[in-house]
């Protein structure tokens, strides 16, 4: 196996029934895709392109219809390395509610590690470093429901990290959170990535998260429509439109005034940069 | 006026050890037909303040008059503020609960002791005033459809009782680009076929400066500015020490202008960049 794939997906397609006719529809389409050990990939697409099927197929939640997916070389179809594999490919889901179990927050962070029957010392030792990591440390005491959305966010990460993966799997994280909230959950998801190495995969709908990805992957109606770095996504201003699919402001600015005529750089992402070029 | 606040407080669990100020000597007018955007930072008090605006919660102390009748009067009907002021909350396809899309819609109506023709009409008028079609969907259980779809049952249930004013928490909270773009203009057609005043709570500065015509900027507990749309996001220094910002376009203006570039910096929208660029550009290229 090559050390250097996190995860590899091949030609896997999802099938499911429709509850309104019962017609055989595909949430996924034939759709391969590797991602590098320490890559953040950000996936995007809009409601019902299968973006959520994709993840939960990574962690073993979903398995494919047809094709394979192999997490650190191991086959999700495998069953007894099943939990191998979500200890391995941690996920995170939208809402942070749902996510969290106990009454106070440490106690929520070492639910996964008990579980997996790691032993006590070493579990305090986790606890410790994964709120440390994504700075709840001084909220190690208090009681969940009582912390604002990006806090609960945070404390859910720190949950799967002291399971140890070597990736973590985000979907839709900050979808409900407010913008401060947002913004904590991002500076946690790009420290993970750059301080600890972890793999990343971020399903979101938000086009200024996808902007400091390394790659990232288009989906529509389950297939990889697009796949590259984040300048040359965003390039494509009319596609992504198309697609149900923002661009930053200035990006689309800069391509409605080159449509006047104009031949200016279109990759542009941020505001610093159109001031720059203009 | 149809909605006025006159020093308005409010205390959550007050005398607890959890007592909080939520609502501080809030005073404030809106004016038939306004669309205002109110905005601030989780835990500014954004929610507590549009809770009293059709009676949900009281006043600790001060005075709230709708539509010319005060909420403190005895005599006042809270069914009727209730049916002058619509609210809709975040997330509001959580509260759907009938059978079928067209039941869920005409819940409000049939408590209002309106005929069935009535009724009718009006599930009719909502769907199509929210752009839900009526024939195909009628029918349909509510829980099928999209996200952005029940969000917009859940809209119709509020747009049916007929409000003057319709209150959205977050209505695009949790939508993807295009379920967001959908129901925005659906809110601004309402506004434009209807002749509703509309109050819009939103963390979107994007959004805000699309649709609304005056601010209402909540900090601890307080409304700590009011203006126009343009006003309001000509103060990014303020709103950012407040934990808010400003839409992108706004700020790229502001830093092209500041390098001595001569433009308006108060654009809200692309339209407006756009426009403001291309003269700047081409006068350049003509001096």
């Amino acid at each position: 196996m090559n050390e250097e794939i996190m995860i590899k997906i091949e030609n896997v397609s999802y099938e499911y029934s429709s509850y309104i006719d019962e017609s055989i529809q595909l949430a996924v389409k034939d759709l391969s895709l590797e991602v590098k050990r320490g890559e953040f990939l950000v996936v995007l697409g809009h409601n019902g392109s299968g973006k959520s099927t994709l993840a939960k197929m990574i962690n073993g939640l979903l398995m494919p219809s047809s094709g394979d997916i192999l997490v650190n070389g191991l086959n999700t179809k495998d069953e007894d390395k099943i939990w191998e594999i979500r200890s391995t490919a941690g996920m995170v889901f939208q809402n942070p509610d749902n996510q969290i179990v106990a009454t106070i927050v440490e106690e929520d962070v070492a639910f996964g590690p008990e579980n997996l029957g790691v032993p006590p010392l070493e579990i305090r030792k986790r606890v410790d470093e994964a709120l440390e990591t994504v700075e709840m440390t001084e909220y190690r005491n208090h009681a969940p429901h009582l912390l604002s959305g990006g806090q609960k966010q945070r404390v859910a990460i720190a949950g799967i990290l002291a399971m140890e993966p070597d990736c973590i799997i985000f979907d839709e994280p900050t979808a409900m959170l407010d913008p401060v909230g947002r913004l904590e959950v991002m500076e946690t998801i790009k420290k993970l990535n750059k301080e600890k190495g972890k793999t990343i995969i971020l399903i979101t709908h938000f086009m200024d998260e996808a902007v400091e990805a390394d790659r990232v992957m288009v989906l529509n109606e389950g297939e990889a429509v697009m796949l590259d770095v984040p300048k040359e996504i965003f390039r494509h201003v009319e596609k992504l439109k198309e697609l149900g699919l923002d661009v930053p402001q200035v990006t689309e600015l800069i391509y409605e005034i080159n449509k006047e005529g104009f031949s200016f750089r279109e990759d542009v992402l941020s505001v610093e940069e159109l001031v720059s070029i203009l | 006026m149809i909605i006025q606040l006159k020093n308005v407080n409010y205390t959550y669990n007050p005398g607890t050890p959890f007592e909080k100020k939520a609502l501080d000597d809030i005073n404030l007018e809106i004016n038939e037909g306004d669309f205002i955007g109110l905005i601030g930072h989780t835990g500014s008090g954004k929610s507590t303040l549009v809770q009293h605006l059709n009676g949900l919660i009281k006043p600790t102390s001060g005075e709230i008059i709708i539509d010319g009748k005060s909420l403190s009067e005895k005599s006042t009907s809270m069914k009727e503020i209730r049916q002058k002021v619509g609210l809709v909350f975040q997330y509001p396809e959580h509260q759907l609960f009938e059978e079928t899309i067209y039941k869920d819609i005409a819940f409000g109506p049939k408590n209002l002791n309106l005929s069935s023709e009535e009724v009718d009409n009006r599930v009719r008028n909502a769907m199509d005033l929210v752009g839900l079609d009526f024939e195909t969907l009628k029918d349909r259980s509510p829980f099928e459809l999209s996200g952005g779809q029940k969000r917009r049952v859940a809209i119709a249930g509020v747009v049916a009782m007929k409000p003057k004013v319709l209150v959205l928490d977050e209505p695009t909270a949790g939508l993807d680009p295009r379920g967001r773009d959908e129901i925005l203009d659906e809110i601004r057609k309402l506004y434009e076929k209807e002749n509703i005043t509309i109050i819009l709570v939103s963390h979107s500065m994007e959004d805000i400066a699309r649709l609304v015509n005056r601010i209402f900027v909540m900090h601890k507990s307080k409304v700590a500015m009011t203006g126009s749309t343009r006003e309001i996001f000509s103060n990014a220094d303020q709103l950012e020490s407040m934990g808010l910002g400003i839409p992108q376009i706004t700020k790229f203006m502001r830093s092209f202008k500041s390098l001595g570039h001569n433009v308006k910096d108060d654009v809200l929208t692309i339209e407006e960049a756009k426009d403001e660029i291309l003269n700047y550009l081409r006068g350049k290229k003509d001096a």
